[in-house]
């Protein structure tokens, strides 16, 4: 294996590795998930010391995000960078550290969640140990990245690398900055920054977490994967260079959005109200592209269980992305902040968009990392149908259970007095949480079929046939560069 | 072909990623850095003190549990807000909170103005358990927190990096922080048990007492303990 290996012109070894630590995080991640939800509904599924949602909820959020959909586009951006760059990786030894020291830092961020050690903001509850080897473990993903592309054999960079390249660049600088903290101890800091200071840095942040972690390297994965398995090339070039420019300035603008009505200086609320609006119009130029790509194709889309992926994922970004703006206007947000429709929004943009497109992502990637077909395109299908429910199951409720708890919060009596006490608004959503319970066991269910599918294809297939010993000329690459 | 500025951008990664870099940076540089240099974004109010050595204690220990995962500390100015939880939250308030704890959802009431709100022993029964207090409540027991004695060993410790970063603690403050602390402690304890509830001596010095001292605290920032 390991001359077969050497032979090949691409590392593959790493995108194995990605392709199956994603799934395990996955799995996990969303067990997680389903116990949280479970505990909301019925609270004496919260245990003792290590297993109630003040704990699990950021082992959730941590293990979905950083170990699941990172290392999707951990093994999506390795698989798509050597074939774009006809070359392979820089250095086979940073790919390996990659490898297993994310992995490292995911059981890591579990283990210490667990143990009660967390800074509490939200998405970077990791202490300061762990956050210090979070950077280094990105820098070297960055030296590979850069080095692949320094040493490429392709003079035209598709616009799949672009959104990777800003992933790389734009999470260093916000992970650096946010983390900023002094220690006290080994695993105990305080934030370099306090109050309406720390909060601003917090949502640019967390805002950008999404925008940069969800968003922008997804779109990666859907502008290389999604024209490949459509047999056509992208919709527009020009489209991706609009969006591409607009997406990534717009976007760090917007993080005030989650301060609205908070103690934060009234101009810098006005600025992330204001650029969350206009990021619709970026959000949908990247939805329409990929959606505009399956015209022609859409027969296929009837039959093939990836491109139905795709497309749905693309939809629920387009949902979403119009779903947030509105959100951001004052109005609106007076009655859906601290509520689960937050939570219904983030779903269907996390379950939705990015979960489907990393499905769809895997699927593609694992016959051919492993050399074979597909166990199974029924059971691929099956979990589509499955994913898709499920999230329907999920967000539908959580905007029903948000917007009455939102009105119920805010109704008055004639005489101008408070109609509901809070304990009141909490029993009238129990009922919504648990119907969000079920979306969730259908989601995860999805999953478990699909972890059975990959179990069942990587039996029958073989890690050990080399790659063609040529780098082939990209073909999607070459219908850009010529074309348009 | 008017998209052919963008060719060079495609064949020179280095210009791609210059101009990535300036499109990512304009936006953060805008809004976080003028707050740090504009007069009245966060003076703390007149008369405010940092936290007590418990009470920091306590709210330390309030992150670990996570508890703003359910509980947010952010009234916003809206009459159905102030007429429920008290005047709306202040810039001002938050100085000394690292990091600060505004939440992102309500799942529990909001915490910022708790303080006084109910006495010691209702919090202590509440932890014990929430349904003993109100039968509809979906938040977790934390019984366990009670049978765990507060580890003092850093307490000092915690003053001292606060006072680093710019909080006002004073240096006999620092030297006599776990003193200090467990003179609280036993202060709280001895209200528990005047309302009638009998605590052993664990029960007396545990981490449940810190946290019932860090939100009596909540509200109350300019008031003398």
């Amino acid at each position: 294996m390991q001359e077969a290996e050497a032979q090949s012109p691409y590392d593959m070894a790493v995108v194995r590795g990605f392709a199956l630590s994603a799934l395990v995080w996955g799995t996990v991640g969303m067990l997680v998930g389903l116990l949280a939800a479970i505990q909301l509904a019925w609270p004496e599924w919260n245990v003792g010391p290590y297993l109630h949602f003040g704990r699990i909820r950021p082992v959730h959020t941590n293990a979905v995000i950083f170990g699941f959909t990172l290392g999707v586009v951990f093994a999506g951006s390795y698989y798509g960078i050597q074939r774009l760059c006809r070359v392979r990786m820089f250095s086979d030894t940073l790919s390996r550290i990659n490898l297993w020291g994310w992995n490292a830092i995911i059981v890591a961020a579990a283990v210490s969640l667990l143990s009660g050690y967390s800074t509490s903001k939200e998405y970077a509850e990791l202490e300061w140990p762990i956050d210090l080897a979070l950077a280094v473990v990105w820098i070297v993903y960055a030296v590979n990245v850069f080095g692949t592309i320094a040493r490429r054999r392709e003079r035209a960079l598709y616009a799949a690398i672009w959104f990777w390249i800003a992933t790389v660049l734009t999470i260093a600088m916000l992970h650096v900055v946010n983390s900023a903290a002094w220690p006290v101890s080994w695993m105990k800091s305080y934030s370099a920054y306090a109050g309406i200071y720390d909060a601003n840095i917090q949502w640019w942040y967390g805002h950008n977490a999404v925008g940069f972690l969800l968003t922008t390297p997804i779109l990666g994965l859907m502008y290389y994967f999604l024209p490949r398995q459509a047999g056509r090339p992208i919709f527009s070039h020009r489209l991706s260079i609009l969006h591409f420019w607009s997406l990534i300035f717009i976007y760090i603008w917007a993080g005030p959005h989650h301060l609205i009505y908070s103690p934060l200086p009234d101009w810098a609320q006005t600025f992330g109200a204001a650029f969350s609006i206009m990021l619709i119009f970026p959000s949908w130029g990247g939805m329409l592209n990929g959606l505009l790509t399956l015209r022609g194709a859409w027969h296929k889309v009837r039959t093939d269980p990836i491109l139905k992926m795709f497309a749905v994922g693309l939809t629920f970004y387009g949902m979403s992305t119009f779903e947030g703006p509105m959100m951001a206007l004052r109005t609106v947000n007076s009655l859906s902040h601290f509520t689960n429709w937050t939570i219904g929004h983030v779903h269907s943009g996390a379950l939705g968009w990015v979960g489907l497109t990393c499905f769809g992502t895997l699927y593609y990637m694992i016959p051919r990392l492993w050399h074979t077909e597909l166990y199974s395109r029924r059971l691929a299908d099956v979990h589509f149908w499955l994913a898709t429910l499920g999230i329907v199951l999920y967000i539908t409720p959580m905007w029903v259970s948000g917007v009455t708890q939102g009105l119920m919060w805010r109704a008055a009596n004639p005489d101008g007095s408070l109609t509901y006490t809070f304990i009141e608004t909490v029993a009238a959503i129990q009922v919504y949480d648990a119907i969000r319970v079920s979306g969730g066991v259908l989601y995860l269910t999805g999953m478990f079929v699909m972890l059975y599918n990959v179990w069942r294809t990587v039996a029958q297939g073989t890690s050990e046939v080399p790659e063609p010993s040529r780098t082939p000329p990209d073909a999607e690459l070459s219908a850009v560069a010529g074309g348009q | 072909m008017a998209f052919d500025w963008h060719r060079p951008l495609e064949s020179d990664s280095l210009r791609l990623t210059l101009w990535t870099a300036l499109a990512i940076a304009i936006g953060g540089i805008v809004l976080l850095i003028p707050p740090f240099f504009m007069q009245g974004t966060a003076e703390p109010l007149p008369g405010m003190r940092p936290y007590s050595a418990l009470e920091q204690e306590g709210r330390d220990l309030y992150l670990s549990e996570g508890c703003s995962t359910c509980h947010s500390q952010q009234i916003r100015p809206l009459k159905s807000e102030t007429d429920r939880y008290g005047g709306y939250s202040l810039a001002g308030e938050s100085v000394y909170d690292r990091p600060f704890l505004f939440g992102s959802r309500r799942t529990g009431p909001d915490l910022a103005r708790v303080g006084g709100k109910y006495p010691d022993s209702w919090h202590w029964i509440h932890f014990d358990d929430p349904r003993r207090i109100e039968p509809r409540s979906n938040m977790p027991d934390f019984a366990f927190m009670a049978r765990r004695p507060l580890d003092l060993s850093l307490t000092s410790r915690r003053l001292e990096v606060l006072k680093f970063l710019g909080h006002p603690y004073s240096e006999l403050e620092i030297e006599n922080a776990v003193a200090d602390a467990e003179a609280q402690m036993a202060a709280v304890a001895a209200s528990i048990r005047k309302d009638g509830l009998t605590l052993d001596e664990t029960a007396a010095r545990s981490e449940t007492i810190a946290l019932i001292a860090y939100l009596q605290r909540l509200g109350k920032m300019t008031e003398e303990r």
